[in-house]
């Protein structure tokens, strides 16, 4: 499976909640998020998540390498990064060398590296094992934990937002569901707002599409309003994203530079979902990962940087690693626990969680020592000041990341 | 239902599109008959193009020059353009629709991206191989497909060997092609991978090739059964499992009646119909819960504008360059161009095609649809009287009827044709079928 995108997500689960979606939650847009910047209901301090989805199963042994390990040399001599490569964290772990900016938050303690996150009974399957991270059920439902989150925080959907195409299940709760928004240009279309008012007695989807109109005006105006607010740089660089021009699918820079600016604008908008595809590393992954893990490091780094002393947390993870031992095409089959990223200024910075061993291994695969769930009930309390245990069915595990 | 609502409802799901003309020669000879017509249409398609003929790309060594190299890539990609185009033409054009539609509902099933694949020929190869084995029985056509070489390539098969087995294609295989999540475990992964090996492709003759020491003849158990499984073993073992017969017929379901899940009874009655995909059909768009399925699906991207064309009487070939770049380009904005599937798992469905960014995307196109109307339609909607339009319309897009907050929108624009057909075209009701 090549070019994994977060769209094939939605998709092949089939599970954006349609309980929420026909609650008509998603129906708000943009411009109602502008709206709410300044309107005094959200807290000076009260902290940002923004949730960075690597779609594919980001290889975490090539990511945050465990170079003094033979054993780690052994199973992938072929694409295994040595001593000299990686850029050192401490005398057995280091980064993948297209993670620079990722070294240098590590040593400023803004990076947070999570080893050996997963959960029981792993699924090698991308999408069955994408719904359990995003629903963070063992067994998924139809909502996410994020969209959960929503329901408990009153399920304004100005408060859980994506910059993708379509709604990702990690934003769908059981009564409401966060706003999808698009970054493409676009001009307005005028006369058909009429379309948008609800009928009696039609078919759900009919009336989804309905409310797409309803949408399609007020999107308008917040992207205009958010451009509007950005200060004019005579040197940006407007090359930075050419998929603004080609109307293609905005790149994980432009994602975050929407949120970055939302951020700055003061909105209401508590957690922020984007994505990256194409981690499926089955063959030839060296070079592949690095391009990829060197556009999340420009991208995230940058982000960082620009939300330095906000309340802002970034949270970066996949749907699971990949198998210890490569295979014959230079690449990694699908496998288990990997790594969790929690960058940003509150965070607790350095390595938490055991790295899983390389020789005591459940069927070829990691051993996972930290469960998913544990990162999430911090980043909900800490980050999202909310009971976990109410969005995470009763979960009382807990890893602290930020926060004092 | 009234006989001609049912019968629009039966071509909205087996055609691309059906024109009013078709819905109303339909209704003549009956719903029985029009279902024996679609799945097994007489005589050869007259209606529907030839598939472009390619000249070989070179094949260059490890030192060919950078200019060569840009060259051959360039001269791959404007091939694959070439069958996109071609192919957009013939669901338009084509009589045999479902045909066509079957075509397309494999294409997303064993969904191979020319993204990866690269060469042309490869890619209209599969297409080929939908058309001449997509029809009968499933397991035979499973057995096929390992062995098909685009998607061979697609999913890494190539670089499968005996020494060190790559799982890709063994698992997408039990995973999205025959069984389906839950019916199989990851040793069955592993032991399928082993039966997969040995098989390369030779991507000049567009050939796949079994090179027997890279083959892993050792037994292995897969689901249950022990022996030295090959791939077509490995095929026929997954295909003929009760497991894939109810996946198939979800399959189906999924993308030619509802997004619901299907109803037990249904499930039951379409796996007692058996393997054969022709049969299957038949007894799909004949069974009783097909009739209360209106509604329940959003048209794909490339059902919508194929579906359009259809009924303005736009002939992709006759379009300009230009102007058929700027179709593929909404197609892409809508994110479904036809040899690029996002992903292994095929496209998405329901209310994921529902978003103001898709909105956004379909009015452009629609834009340009209407803009390229064939004069008779237009004609058509010309010759009702202004406030018979909007009625007009819904028989020209085949829509059951408008609601009172289109129909007053649509009553607006009564006055200009083209902006009527592209209000109709975006329109809620027509979004969905």
């Amino acid at each position: 499976m090549d070019a994994l995108t977060r769209r094939k997500f939605l998709v092949a689960s089939g599970m954006v909640g349609a309980g929420a979606l026909a609650a008509g939650a998603t129906a708000y847009t943009l411009a109602d998020i502008l709206d709410t910047a300044g309107d005094g209901d959200r807290p000076a301090d009260a902290g940002t998540l923004v949730v960075v989805t690597l779609y594919g199963g980001n290889d975490g042994l090539n990511t945050v390498v465990p170079y003094a390990d033979r054993s780690y040399q052994d199973a992938r001599p072929d694409i295994a990064y040595d001593a000299g490569e990686v850029l050192r964290l401490d005398d057995s772990t280091g980064l993948n060398p297209a993670l620079k900016g990722f070294q240098r938050l590590f040593t400023e303690g803004r990076l947070a590296v999570v080893r050996g996150v997963g959960y029981p009974k792993p699924d090698r399957s991308h999408f069955r094992s994408m719904d359990i991270w995003q629903t963070a059920e063992m067994r998924p439902g139809t909502t996410g934990w994020l969209g959960r989150w929503l329901d408990t925080a009153g399920g304004d959907p100005r408060l859980a937002v994506s910059f993708e195409p379509a709604l990702p299940p990690l934003l769908a709760g059981a009564t409401s569901a966060g706003a999808a928004v698009p970054t493409n240009a676009r001009r307005g279309a005028k006369g058909v707002t009429g379309l948008g008012l609800p009928a009696a007695g039609e078919p759900a989807l009919q009336a989804r599409a309905a409310r797409c109109f309803a949408d399609l005006d007020s999107i308008d105006q917040m992207i205009t309003e958010v451009r509007d607010a950005q200060p004019t740089d005579p040197d940006a660089d407007e090359g930075d994203d050419p998929a603004t021009g080609t109307g293609g699918r905005a790149e994980l820079g432009a994602q975050l530079d929407l949120v970055a600016q939302c951020v700055e604008a003061g909105v209401a908008t508590r957690a922020f979902s984007v994505s990256l595809g194409g981690f499926d590393t089955h063959a030839d992954e060296k070079q592949l990962q690095e391009i990829l893990l060197a556009q999340v490091d420009k991208a995230v780094t940058g982000f960082v940087e620009r939300m330095a002393g906000r309340p802002v947390t970034v949270a970066v993870y996949s749907e699971f690693g990949r198998r210890v031992r490569a295979n014959a095409s230079d690449g990694t089959d699908h496998g288990t626990a990997s790594n969790v990223f929690v960058l940003g200024s509150g965070v607790r910075g350095g390595l938490h969680g055991e790295q899983p061993s390389l020789t005591d291994l459940d069927d070829g695969d990691l051993k996972y020592t930290v469960d998913f769930r544990d990162v999430y009930a911090g980043l909900l309390a800490d980050v999202l000041a909310t009971d976990p245990e109410r969005v995470l069915g009763g979960w009382t595990g807990k890893l602290s990341l930020t926060g004092s | 239902m009234p006989d001609r609502a049912r019968i629009a409802h039966l071509l909205r799901r087996a055609t691309f599109g059906p024109t009013a003309e078709e819905v109303d020669a339909a209704e003549r000879a009956g719903y029985d008959a029009t279902v024996r017509q679609l799945v097994q249409p007489a005589g050869a398609d007259s209606g529907a193009p030839k598939p472009p003929v390619f000249a070989a790309v070179a094949e260059l060594g490890k030192n060919a020059s950078r200019a060569d190299k840009q060259k051959a890539n360039q001269q791959r990609r404007q091939q694959v353009t070439a069958i996109i185009d071609w192919w957009l033409d013939r669901m338009v054009a084509a009589e045999h629709q479902l045909t066509e539609k079957m075509v397309f509902f494999w294409h997303g099933h064993w969904a191979t991206s020319a993204q990866k694949v690269k060469a042309a020929p490869l890619m209209l190869g599969q297409l080929q191989t939908f058309r001449e084995h997509g029809r009968g029985d499933f397991a035979a056509f499973t057995t096929r497909m390992v062995h098909d070489p685009a998607l061979v390539s697609w999913l890494d098969g190539q670089k499968n060997t005996a020494k060190a087995p790559n799982e890709n294609l063994a698992r997408e295989l039990m995973e999205l092609f025959t069984l389906g999540i839950g019916n199989y475990t990851e040793d069955d992964v592993k032991a399928g991978a082993r039966a997969l090996t040995g098989w390369t492709v030779d991507r000049r003759a567009g050939t796949v090739r079994f090179v027997a020491r890279r083959h892993d003849q050792g037994a292995k158990t897969i689901l249950g059964r022990t022996a030295a499984f090959d791939a077509d073993q490995f095929a026929e073992l997954v295909a003929t499992e009760p497991a894939a017969a109810a996946f198939l017929a979800q399959r189906l379901w999924f993308r030619f009646a509802s997004g619901e899940p299907i109803a037990d009874d249904v499930r039951g009655r379409l796996v007692a119909a058996g393997r054969d995909v022709d049969g299957l059909l038949r007894a799909l768009f004949t069974d009783a819960g097909f009739d209360g399925t209106r509604g329940q699906l959003v048209k794909q991207p490339v059902e919508w504008a194929v579906g359009a064309m259809r009924q303005l009487g736009i002939r992709p070939a006759r379009l300009t360059d230009q102007q058929r770049k700027q179709l593929v380009s909404g197609l892409n904005g809508l994110d479904q161009v036809p040899l690029r599937p996002p992903s292994v798992g095929g496209w998405p469905a329901g209310a994921a095609w529902l978003t103001t960014s898709s909105l956004q995307a379909r009015l452009r196109l629609a834009e340009l649809l209407a803009g390229r109307a064939a004069q008779p339609v237009l004609d058509r909607l010309r010759a009702a009287p202004a406030a018979g339009r909007p009625d007009a319309l819904a028989r020209l897009l085949v829509v059951d009827g408008w609601t009172d907050r289109t129909r007053k929108v649509l009553a607006d624009a009564a006055g200009k044709p083209e902006r009527l057909l592209q209000l109709g075209l975006v329109s809620p009701e027509y979004t969905i079928h």
